[in-house]
């Protein structure tokens, strides 16, 4: 006997035959579709061949199915309706990650020095604890995750670097395929002392 | 179990020493015999074993970052993954294709989704309550879930009312998507 390898859907991380019970069903089978085509047509039947697309797989698996059309029917309602649930949550999700966006703001510290704040992070999935180290060893400064004023959390980088930052910041944006997202770059002085030369 | 769970709940992170990883093994087999022939392919002697306690007395043991088993108390739970690797060795009860959508929701699952005529449970003597059960569902290869008996499956078969196995770990909840790095 030996061990099985499952296959695990791209999208949603179950195994295919479960991705119709997850509300994406409809990315999950072009991601199948496309990785896996034997998978596909052995879940889905050649939908080619059948020439109806969604409607035949629905009553192929109602023909399979156990427990009574009237449940069967309610259940793939149910399906349709979490599905597109989740659907307009993404889309919601993807509309605040694009409308949304990072702030580096540049604080003057003693002297000729100053520290990078980076802040709006939070909305685009990134580890901030990891970007820290990256920063650091990048940069080869000190770099520290902290809270700000308003309890939000942002990455700290000792050091005028806010251009570098900018750039890598928008390459790891690019690499999720949020390339519009706006980047600004804001300077703040120390208070009270207007009179200090930057 | 893992409704909530996440990397703000890891507490430490260590290496096992290699006559612990044995150790682990023996017991693994001892609660899955069906494990014995495999144990050495699942985990190899050279594998590297680590053991990541959490929040709420929680043990995670991952063999080469990825969590294989876990442990509550004294019994050792494996994890999806574990056992969509090598199916056979565990016990296994099925429900019917109406209950999949509860279960993946991390529902426990009722009496009537296991007796139901897309469902199978093993014929008296069945498991003992309190028994470690893997869920699988109707038409599908793979388990979906891993739970606990809250009735021996001769009195689900009877009673066929109420809670019927404890969820403990589904597809899609945090362990599922728990990653290491």
């Amino acid at each position: 006997m030996s061990l099985q390898q499952v296959v695990y859907c791209g999208v949603c991380s179950l195994p295919p035959e479960y991705c119709e019970f997850t509300g994406k069903f409809k990315r999950c089978k072009v991601w199948l579709q496309e990785s896996h085509q034997d998978l596909y047509t052995k879940l889905y039947g050649d939908v080619e061949a059948e020439g109806e697309g969604e409607v035949a797989d629905v009553t192929g698996k109602l023909a399979k199915s156990s427990i009574g059309e009237a449940r069967e029917e309610e259940l793939e309602k149910k399906l349709q309706k979490l599905q597109a649930k989740e659907e307009s949550k993404e889309q919601r999700e993807l509309a605040k990650k694009l409308s949304s966006k990072v702030v580096i703001r540049r604080e003057a510290r003693t002297k000729k020095k100053c520290m990078i704040a980076i802040s709006g992070l939070e909305v685009f999935e990134i580890d901030m604890k990891k970007l820290a180290k990256t920063f650091a060893s990048k940069f080869a400064t000190g770099c520290s995750v902290s809270k700000n004023i308003e309890k939000k959390e942002e990455v700290i980088v000792q050091g005028d670097i806010a251009d570098g930052v900018e750039a890598y910041i928008h390459a790891l944006l690019e690499e999720k395929g949020l390339k519009d997202v706006k980047v600004e770059q804001i300077e703040t002085k120390k208070k009270k002392r207007p009179t200090q030369p930057l | 179990m893992f409704k909530k769970f996440s990397k703000e709940d890891i507490h430490t992170r260590t290496r096992v020493k290699s006559s612990v990883q044995r150790s682990l093994k023996a017991t693994l087999v001892k609660q899955f015999p069906g494990l014995e022939e495999v144990i050495d392919e699942l985990i190899p002697k050279k594998a590297e074993m680590q053991i990541i306690k959490c929040t709420d007395k929680i043990q995670l043991y991952t063999v080469d970052n990825e969590v294989y088993f876990f442990q509550k108390f004294d019994e050792l739970i494996p994890t999806l993954k574990f056992v969509h690797k090598f199916p056979q060795a565990f016990p296994t009860v099925q429900v019917d294709r109406g209950a999949i959508k509860f279960v993946l929701s991390g529902a426990n699952i009722m009496c009537p989704g296991l007796t139901s005529a897309g469902a199978k449970i093993p014929e008296s003597p069945g498991f003992e309550q309190d028994s470690l059960v893997i869920i699988n569902a109707e038409n599908k290869e793979n388990a979906l879930a891993v739970g606990k008996l809250l009735m021996s499956t001769d009195d689900i078969r009877s009673i066929n009312k109420g809670h019927g196995v404890e969820m403990i770990h589904h597809l899609g909840d945090c362990l599922w998507n728990f990653s290491l790095d």
